[in-house]
């Protein structure tokens, strides 16, 4: 049995595809097994939901009358770059407040925008013949500018690792509050939902693939950073570490402040959950069966934060279905776990997906290209030289 | 009777007295300790709810003063911002006697207010600041 993609657009296209979540996909397959479930079935949708620190947007502001070209640009105290074109700026999320710190980011002033406020605009300009204002101050609306969109260097991580605390004190890390004496465990995934552990070998989802991003239709960009395909897989060709990653763009006018939130990581930083979701077309049996795995076949390594190194020594691995339990077993001790990525919201999210897919309104397409594939490259370090031994 | 709920910080030299035995046979309170951290050379942190009449609590609440424990009210109130919050579960991994909780088949976040002690470590791990403390 296999599929051609322009099939499944077909049927699309004539409201006749039959779209599936990856949840209720895997329990048809648990019923009447893979193969029947390939055969009927044409896509299959995905979503994930949480913190992702790789995020930013591009701004363009128009420009005032005398123009200026933008330096140290602030928006509601939050520096953005400075170092585009006059009236151009990335806003990255993790960016905090010159005046409120990490309570308050980058990812709150998208929020903010999002959510209809005006947020308060400031540059100052060196004054050229060109542009010869020298300060700005103003207030805007999303709404007011030129091009507002997404940009996301790193989303929707195939894979994460599972958080512990091994030392005498609490350790507050971007996994979350991480208590003494391995007292929880944290963990960021959706598992059996997350887009890219059901292509796991980047089959359908490569440069070009359309996405839910926050809410609005976009795209993949390009392979995200720190893409490793490379990463240990598991005996059906899983990750069982952090693996593969997407850069992700968007209209950010398109985008719902219910599929992205800011948020404040306590003693560590600022960062925003992004809402993801990737429709994959159940092209043969092949896919299909790793479209089928659910949380119980799945597993993620345990990692101590409380080494504070590059390569933490890992200490075994756990299936999210046991993560999911609220229980898990670290060196012998009963360990409480939670996550930090909401699965309520990465089930509205394929359940939204299935609905733009289901209605025609969301043709799916071949990648453009593939993303690095496993075999193609690692995850490089940084080593520390002097110029000395250049 | 009076119901008071004090949140307790013992400097290191403070933390191998036995202070809640002075309060149960010096002041003939009643406490209710929700939460403790003790060890030896280190600070420690205590939450406890004491029971009794209203002047013996204030009496030792000054004993407890005068022996260099910091006496802090503790929280009256815990509210979750159900509009804030994104149901991630960041906070029932911190959550120690598992008052907030994640509902096993919608994932819906569940806060059972009788299991909460007030130790308020939701309070500081919530990403979106959600939950909040009244005294």
């Amino acid at each position: 049995m296999s599929k051609s993609w322009e099939e499944i657009n077909a049927r699309i296209a004539s409201g006749d595809a039959v779209v599936l979540t990856a949840e209720e996909f895997a329990d048809l397959a648990a019923d009447e097994g893979v193969k029947s479930a390939a055969s009927k079935v044409d896509v299959v949708t995905t979503g994930t939901f949480g913190p992702m620190c790789s995020s930013g947007a591009f701004f363009n502001f128009g420009h005032s009358d005398p123009p200026i070209k933008m330096q140290q640009i602030t928006l509601n105290d939050v520096p953005a770059s400075g170092g585009l074109a006059a009236v151009d700026t990335y806003l990255g999320v993790t960016e905090p407040s010159l005046s409120k710190g990490i309570e308050y980011g980058g990812a709150h002033v998208i929020e903010d925008l999002l959510r209809g406020k005006a947020v308060r605009l400031k540059a100052i300009g060196p004054g050229t013949d060109c542009y010869p204002r020298t300060e700005i101050e103003t207030w805007i609306h999303l709404e007011d500018l030129n091009q507002a969109y997404f940009f996301n260097p790193r989303n929707a991580y195939q894979n994460y690792a599972v958080a512990v605390n091994s030392s005498d004190r609490t350790l507050y890390t971007y996994m979350g509050t991480l208590l003494a004496r391995f007292g929880n465990a944290t963990f960021c995934s959706a598992g059996a939902l997350s887009p890219l552990l059901n292509d796991p070998t980047y089959r359908t989802i490569g440069v070009g693939t359309r996405c839910f991003v926050a809410g609005a239709p976009g795209y993949v960009a390009w392979e995200g950073t720190q893409h490793n395909p490379n990463q240990n897989r598991d005996d059906a060709g899983v990750p069982t570490a952090p693996a593969g990653t997407i850069a992700v763009i968007a209209d950010l006018k398109k985008a719902k402040p219910e599929f992205f939130s800011a948020a404040t990581m306590t003693n560590y930083g600022v960062s925003s959950f992004v809402g993801i979701g990737i429709p994959i077309p159940v092209l043969d049996e092949d896919i299909a069966a790793t479209l089928a795995l659910t949380d119980a076949d799945l597993k993620a390594t345990i990692l101590d934060y409380a080494v504070a190194s590059r390569s933490r020594p890992s200490l075994g691995q756990v299936t999210y279905q046991q993560l999911r339990s609220g229980t898990i077993e670290v060196e012998g001790k009963k360990v409480p776990a939670g996550p930090i990525s909401s699965l309520a919201v990465a089930r509205k999210i394929a359940a939204e997906l299935k609905v733009w897919v289901a209605e025609g309104r969301f043709a799916i397409a071949p990648p453009l290209e593939l993303l690095p594939q496993p075999g193609t490259q690692g995850f490089k370090p940084l080593e520390i030289r002097s110029e000395e031994a250049i | 009777m009076a119901r008071r709920r004090l949140d307790l910080t013992f400097p290191p030299r403070q933390a191998t007295q036995p202070i809640t035995y002075h309060l149960v046979k010096d002041f003939d309170l009643t406490p209710n300790i929700l939460r403790a951290q003790i060890q030896p050379g280190q600070e420690g942190r205590m939450l406890v709810e004491v029971v009794g009449p209203k002047e013996a609590i204030d009496a030792g609440v000054e004993f407890l003063h005068k022996e260099g424990v910091l006496v802090h009210p503790a929280a009256s109130d815990i509210c979750l911002e159900e509009e804030t919050c994104v149901t991630c579960g960041l906070c029932t991994a911190v959550c120690k006697p598992r008052a907030l909780a994640l509902e096993a088949e919608t994932m819906a976040l569940v806060f059972d207010k009788d299991k909460c002690v007030y130790c308020e470590a939701c309070v500081v791990a919530c990403p979106r600041r959600a939950i909040t403390l009244t005294f």
